[in-house]
C-alpha cells in the first residue's frame, strides 16, 4: 500500500464525525491455560479533539485496548469486531500497513520513558528519525522541526538538549521528550498509557497539563489510560470504565463523577486517599482480585467483589444501559441509586463499608 | 525550605533520633552529590512519621541510611539509646532486626527462585529464633495476618501472586523479627488505588497489632496524611517544614508545601485544575543554590532567600516552619 493512500484524517475528519470509533472490539490471546479474553466487547467513539479516559485496575484489558487499535499486539493475539479510524476500518490492517499511520496519524506516550528511549542515540537522532522517515524532511528542516517540539514541551535549553543521551535527562525531561517524538509527525490520536505513574505529583501535573495543551493546540485527540481517577478528572472530556476487559460505566466526564451507577466505579472513587479527610482515615478497598479472564465468572464481572451484588447478579450479565443521558451507559443490575442498592448501602454504612463476608477474600 | 535547626526536636519515648544527618555522594573525580545535607528529626515509640517531597529531595536516602546502607557521612543516628553510626557491623546486623525496610517495588525485593515461604522464613533461620517448629507457626500466623495462605506461600514462587500480594509477603518479612520500627520506602507507589488502599489499612492495623513504629516514605501528599501522625516535608536534602499531620494540610505554612498540596490531581472535574503548578524541576544536588534551596522556584523568595539559609522555627501546635517568608494562612480555614 502505498502511503498516499492512507486516508489523511486531517482532510477527512471535519463534519463532526467520529475520528475513532470501536465496534464490539474483542481482543482474545491464545495461551496454554485457554483463551484469555483480555478485550471483550467494547464500543465507544471519539471526536477529533476530545480526550477519553479509560480507567481501571491492573488488568481490566485497559493497556490492552489501546494496543489493539495501535495494532501493537503479540501474534498470539487475535482480533474481532472493527476498529474504525478516520472512516476506514484498520482492525485487519497488517503491521506494514500500520506502519503508515505510526507516527503520522496516531502515536504513544508510555509509562516508563526510560525504557521506552533508545539509551544509546542523541536526543536529537531520535526526535529528527521520525520526521525524516514520515515526512521526508531534510537533514536542516528536520533539527529546525525537532528544536520547535522540544520548546513545545517547554524543555529548558532546547539547543543542548539535541545533543544529550536519555540518561543526561530527569524523569520528568525524558517524559517530555517522548512526548515531542510522539508528537513530531503531527498524529491526530494520541495514547498516553500511564504517562504520569513513575513521575512525582509536581511534575504529573505539568506532563497533563502539557499534553491537554497540545490537545488543544494540534485539535487532536488524545486517550488516556490510567488507573488513577484523580487523572482524568480534570483532563478528559469523557470516562470509560474497564472491568474484566468490558466496559462498565462511560460517560461525559463531568455526568460520571456527578453521578455514577456503577459499584465498581464508586468503590475506585472511594478507595482514593483524600486530602479532605483527617488523617487515619480508614480507606474503602474493593475486596478480592480482578477475574481470571481464562475463566470468567458467570453473570457480572464484578460481582464476586461487588459487596451490593444480589444472586440475579452471580446469573446473568448486565446489558450496557443507558441512563437519562444517552451519552451514560452503565452495566449493573442494581446501580448506585436503585432501591436495591440504597438498601445495601445502608446496611454497609453502620459497618463502616467492612462487612464480615468480605474479610475473607483479600 | 533548605533550612536546618533542631527547634523541632522533641522528648519523650523516642525509639529514633536523628540529628544533622549528611549523606553524600562522590561522582566523579572532583564532584559531589549533596543527597541529605544535615537533617533532624525524631520519631517517638507508636508514631508514624511521613516523609515526603519530590525525586531527589533525598528522602529515600534518609531512610537507607538509617539502616546503614550506606552509612552517612556524617550525623547521630540513635536508635532505642544506641548510636548506630559507632556501631560494629556485627552489632550493626543485629540492630537491622529491629529496624526494618519495606521497598518500593515489591516483586523485585523478593527472591524469585525461592517459595515466598522461605522467604519469609530466611531471617528467622539466620538468628536462629525457637526451635523450627516454633519458626514454622509463626510464619504461619504472620503471613495469614498480612492476609496470605501459608499454604499456598509454601507452593509459590513471587511472580504467581499480584504486586499488592507481594507487597504484602516483604511486609510480612519485615515483620517476622518483631521489629520495634519499620520504614517503608514507597510501598505503595507501584500498586493500583484499589490495592493501595488495602496495604495503607493492613499498615495501620499491623502498627496497631505489633506495636510498631514507622517511618513512611512517600511522594503522594494524600497517601502520607492518611497513614501519618507527624509529616515532614523534605526539598533537595533538606527539611522545610514538620508538623502534625492534619495541622500541615490545614496551614501548610511553607510555599513548597503548598506547591506540593496543589499539584495533587484531584478526583473532581469541577475542581479548579489550573492553580499553583510549579514550574521546573529541582535543581542538581551536586551544587545546590545558596541560602534557602528552594528560592529559585518560589514566588516568595527575596533578597535574603538567597543569602541567608532558614532555620526551623516553631509556627505553634508542634508546627515547624523553615521559611523567611512563611505562608500565613487564616485560621477560619481549618
Amino acid at each position: 500500500m502505498n502511503k498516499n493512500d492512507i486516508i489523511q484524517s486531517d482532510r477527512r475528519i471535519e463534519s463532526g464525525e467520529p475520528l475513532l470509533e470501536l465496534i464490539d472490539l474483542k481482543t482474545h490471546f491464545k495461551t496454554e491455560r485457554g483463551l484469555v479474553r483480555a478485550v471483550d466487547g467494547v464500543t465507544l467513539s471519539l471526536k477529533r479533539g476530545e480526550s477519553l479516559g479509560v480507567v481501571g485496575e491492573s488488568g481490566s484489558g485497559k493497556t490492552v485496548l489501546s494496543r489493539s487499535i495501535m495494532g501493537l499486539l503479540p501474534s498470539t493475539a487475535v482480533k474481532h469486531g472493527s476498529v474504525k479510524f478516520a472512516g476506514q476500518d484498520i482492525v485487519g490492517f497488517s503491521a506494514k500497513q500500520m506502519r503508515h499511520l505510526w507516527g503520522a496519524e496516531m502515536s504513544m506516550v508510555f509509562q516508563n520513558p526510560l525504557n521506552s528511549l533508545n539509551p544509546l542515540m542523541k536526543i536529537g537522532k531520535q526526535i529528527t528519525e521520525p520526521l525524516k522517515l514520515h515526512l521526508g524532511m531534510d537533514k536542516a528542516t528536520a533539527t529546525a522541526t525537532a528544536l520547535q517540539l522540544l520548546r513545545d514541551v517547554r524543555i529548558p535549553e532546547p539547543e543542548r538538549r539535541l545533543n544529550q543521551l536519555p540518561h543526561e535527562l530527569s524523569g520528568g525531561m525524558r517524559q517530555r521528550v517522548m512526548i515531542a517524538i510522539a508528537l513530531a509527525c503531527g498524529p491526530t490520536l494520541l495514547f498516553a498509557d500511564e504517562p504520569t505513574t513513575a513521575l512525582d505529583v509536581t511534575v504529573q501535573a505539568q506532563i497533563l497539563d502539557l499534553i491537554g495543551e497540545q490537545r488543544r493546540d494540534r485539535n487532536m485527540s488524545v486517550i488516556l489510560v490510567t488507573h488513577d481517577l484523580g487523572v482524568v478528572a480534570g483532563h478528559t472530556d469523557q470516562i470509560a470504565v474497564m472491568y474484566g476487559g468490558k466496559l462498565v460505566e462511560h460517560a461525559p466526564t463531568k455526568t460520571l463523577f456527578a453521578n455514577m451507577k456503577m459499584p465498581y466505579t464508586k468503590s475506585l472513587m472511594r478507595s482514593i486517599p483524600k486530602l479532605s479527610d483527617p488523617s487515619h482515615t480508614r480507606l474503602a478497598t474493593i475486596p478480592g482480585r480482578p477475574p481470571d479472564l481464562v475463566n470468567p465468572p458467570l453473570g457480572c464481572n464484578f460481582a464476586p467483589r461487588c459487596m451490593y451484588a444480589l444472586p440475579k447478579c452471580h446469573v446473568e450479565e448486565p446489558p450496557l444501559t443507558p441512563t437519562a443521558d444517552p451519552k451514560h451507559v452503565y452495566a449493573c443490575w442494581y446501580p448506585v441509586g436503585s432501591p436495591e442498592f440504597e438498601k445495601r448501602d445502608a446496611e454497609l454504612q453502620a459497618t463502616g463499608y467492612m462487612p464480615e463476608d468480605f474479610s475473607a477474600v483479600s | 525550605m533548605a533550612g536546618t535547626g533542631k527547634a523541632h526536636l522533641r522528648d519523650g519515648d523516642k525509639v529514633l533520633s536523628i540529628e544533622d544527618l549528611v549523606v553524600e555522594f562522590k561522582v566523579g573525580r572532583d564532584s559531589t552529590v549533596k543527597a541529605v545535607s544535615g537533617i533532624s528529626f525524631d520519631v517517638l515509640r507508636g508514631e508514624t512519621l511521613g516523609i515526603v517531597g519530590e525525586s531527589g529531595c533525598g528522602k529515600s536516602t534518609t531512610g537507607r541510611a538509617i539502616m546503614q546502607i550506606p552509612p552517612p557521612t556524617s550525623g547521630s543516628i540513635i536508635f532505642e539509646g544506641a548510636e548506630l553510626t559507632e556501631m560494629t557491623s556485627s552489632a550493626v546486623r543485629e540492630a537491622r532486626t529491629r529496624v526494618q525496610m519495606i521497598f518500593q517495588d515489591p516483586v523485585s525485593s523478593l527472591n524469585p527462585r525461592r517459595s515466598v515461604r522461605d522467604s519469609v522464613l530466611e531471617p528467622l533461620e539466620i538468628w536462629k529464633r525457637g526451635t523450627k517448629e516454633e519458626r514454622n507457626k509463626l510464619v504461619d500466623e504472620i503471613l495469614e495476618s498480612v492476609g496470605i495462605d501459608p499454604a499456598r506461600a509454601a507452593e509459590s514462587k513471587p511472580h504467581q501472586f499480584s504486586g499488592g500480594q507481594c507487597q504484602r509477603i516483604s511486609v510480612a518479612r519485615a515483620l517476622v523479627l518483631d521489629p520495634t520500627l519499620i520504614i517503608c520506602d514507597e510501598p505503595v507507589s507501584a500498586l493500583d488505588v484499589s490495592v493501595q488502599a488495602q496495604v495503607l489499612n493492613l499498615l495501620e492495623d499491623l502498627k496497631e497489632k505489633f506495636g510498631l513504629t514507622l517511618v513512611f516514605i512517600a511522594h503522594d501528599l494524600a497517601v502520607v496524611k492518611n497513614i501519618s501522625d507527624r509529616v515532614a516535608v523534605m526539598y533537595l536534602g533538606k527539611l522545610c517544614e514538620v508538623a502534625s499531620s492534619d495541622d500541615l494540610y490545614a496551614r501548610p505554612a511553607h510555599p513548597y508545601t503548598n506547591v506540593l498540596l496543589d499539584s495533587i490531581p484531584e478526583p473532581d472535574p469541577e475542581a479548579d485544575h489550573s492553580v499553583g503548578k510549579i514550574v521546573g524541576e529541582p535543581p542538581s544536588p551536586i551544587s545546590p543554590p545558596s541560602g534557602c534551596r528552594f528560592h529559585p522556584r518560589c514566588a516568595y523568595a527575596t533578597d535574603i532567600c538567597t543569602r541567608q539559609e532558614p532555620q526551623l522555627r516553631p509556627m505553634g501546635d508542634g508546627h515547624f516552619v523553615a521559611c523567611h517568608h512563611p505562608v500565613e494562612t487564616p485560621v477560619e480555614i481549618r
